[in-house]
């Protein structure tokens, strides 16, 4: 059994909670050891860095060295958390100055960043580690006849760490697939949901959403499933405002991808937070929970 | 704000942490045409660029426009020069924050900095701190229009509204105040 530092991030505390639970069933179920990283801290998102680029550095360091004594590959379900704790590190690893900086401020409670931890996303791990093979010889409820829209999202691919192709990546898909179900045609697969500007920028990231929805149902999805707390978050909890502002009638649920493997695999339903989802899973999961 | 600097715009951009790749733009505009938020932006991203490097300093850092950057990474993606647009606006909110300006036509500092704080405050963040907070600070009645969004989320167990605070918030005030002694000039 390969084990990992698990980093949760902060949503998993509160609106990605199924994102969390889902990840450590699965993990369980497939033969990978998740140990939570002790007291971490918030990696501090987009925001820590549009406000103070030095200090979100630090803040994100503080997790690196913390990760680093654990001499394991450190992986997050989040994909804000995987791009923010790995730009922290490049820009450590490419500045030398930056990075003694940054250290000196670490010393202050006893820290030192080498520079050694890697971190990874969960669904790469699972894609490399362990690929799709494997999970498929592990499935107990082949998802057969679903139709699912796999929306990668924008964090994931796109910045030079990202693990995909950065305009058609093809892990979800591959992932859906492994478990039984159909990958619809996803044009929309990832482009920008608005993420958290949609407290500040509504209008505009509604209809972000709007398009993101639309391109699912034209394609025939009867969910959508992600890996991203964000993109689940919005497509989830705004979609009733999408349909009141677009007179629209969607009613997609929107899947952790965690989650729809964990019922390919006979997971209960509590185990994997899907009464956490706010657009209910129920209908279109009945044949195979 | 200040008004006396001693290098150009350009220096200062590239000086900070992803501002880096601002001298290798060539003025195609693909990271406009990329760009899903492009039309709220006051001034769009490649015109941003060229701002800067026409040293127009002021208009830059008082303008809404870095702020509407979604951190998609479109625009990074599909750059021919690798300027890295994406952190070159985030180093811009940087530099608009250390300078003092608070840009008109967005409340997205509001809430960067309401994340921050709760962050500050916690080690992690607490979503419902932070969108109290930053209800607070904009206005109180505009979370009138989130009750749709908060119930869906409060309902269904995915908002606690306590915080959990870190064990070692002290370390991490101490690595903070220590950063305050040791950053100098970027």
């Amino acid at each position: 059994m390969k084990s990992y530092t698990y980093y949760p991030g902060c949503s998993s505390e509160a609106t990605a909670v199924g994102l969390d639970v889902s990840s450590r069933s699965i993990a369980e179920a497939l033969g990978m050891e998740l140990k939570e990283l002790e007291d971490w801290n918030c990696c501090g998102s987009t925001p820590y860095g549009s406000l103070d680029e030095l200090e979100a550095i630090v803040v994100a360091a503080r997790n690196l060295a913390l990760a680093e004594k654990t001499g394991l590959d450190m992986v997050t379900p989040c994909s804000s958390c995987f791009v923010t704790l790995n730009k922290a590190r490049v820009h450590m690893m490419d500045k030398p100055q930056l990075k003694a900086k940054v250290n000196e401020a670490l010393a202050a409670a006893n820290l030192e960043y080498k520079g050694t931890v890697k971190v990874r996303l969960l669904i790469e791990a699972l894609m490399n580690d362990l690929t799709a093979e494997v999970i498929t010889s592990k499935v107990k409820k082949p998802l057969t006849g679903l139709k699912v829209a796999p929306y990668t999202g924008c964090q994931e691919v796109r910045p030079r760490f990202g693990f995909d192709d950065p305009e058609n990546p093809i892990a979800l898909d591959t992932i859906v697939e492994a478990v039984g179900a159909d990958a619809v045609p996803y044009p929309s697969k990832c482009k920008c949901c608005g993420g958290s500007a949609v407290i500040a920028e509504e209008g505009l990231c509604l209809e972000l959403m709007y398009k993101l929805l639309d391109d699912a149902a034209k394609n025939g999805a009867e969910c959508i499933v992600t890996p991203c707390p964000l993109c689940q978050m919005n497509l989830d909890a705004y979609q009733s405002k999408v349909n009141s502002k677009y007179n629209t009638k969607f009613n997609l649920p929107v899947l952790f991808v965690t989650q729809l493997i964990g019922v390919a695999l006979g997971i209960k339903q509590d185990k994997l937070g899907l009464k956490k989802n706010i657009v209910n899973p129920n209908k279109v999961l009945a044949k195979y929970l | 704000m200040e008004k006396t600097q001693t290098m150009s715009f350009v220096k200062e951009v590239s000086q900070v942490p992803g501002g880096e790749g601002v001298n290798l733009c060539m003025q195609c505009g693909t990271c406009t045409a990329s760009c899903p938020s492009a039309k709220i932006w006051e001034f769009t991203p490649s015109e941003v660029i060229a701002m800067v490097r026409a040293d127009m300093r002021d208009a830059v850092l008082s303008s809404s426009s870095m702020w509407c950057c979604l951190s998609c990474y479109s625009c990074t993606v599909r750059c021919p020069r690798n300027v890295e647009p994406t952190s070159l606006f985030h180093a811009l909110e940087s530099l608009a924050i250390k300078h003092g300006y608070k840009p008109q036509n967005t409340n997205m500092p509001v809430m960067y900095n309401s994340f921050v704080k709760s962050i500050k405050k916690n080690g992690r963040v607490s979503e419902f701190q932070m969108m109290m907070g930053y209800y607070m600070s904009t206005n109180p009645f505009a979370a009138l229009g989130m009750i749709s969004v908060a119930w869906n989320l409060l309902s269904h167990g995915r908002m606690p509204l306590s915080a959990r605070k870190i064990k070692g918030k002290k370390d991490l005030d101490l690595i903070l105040k220590k950063l305050d002694d040791v950053r100098g000039e970027q």
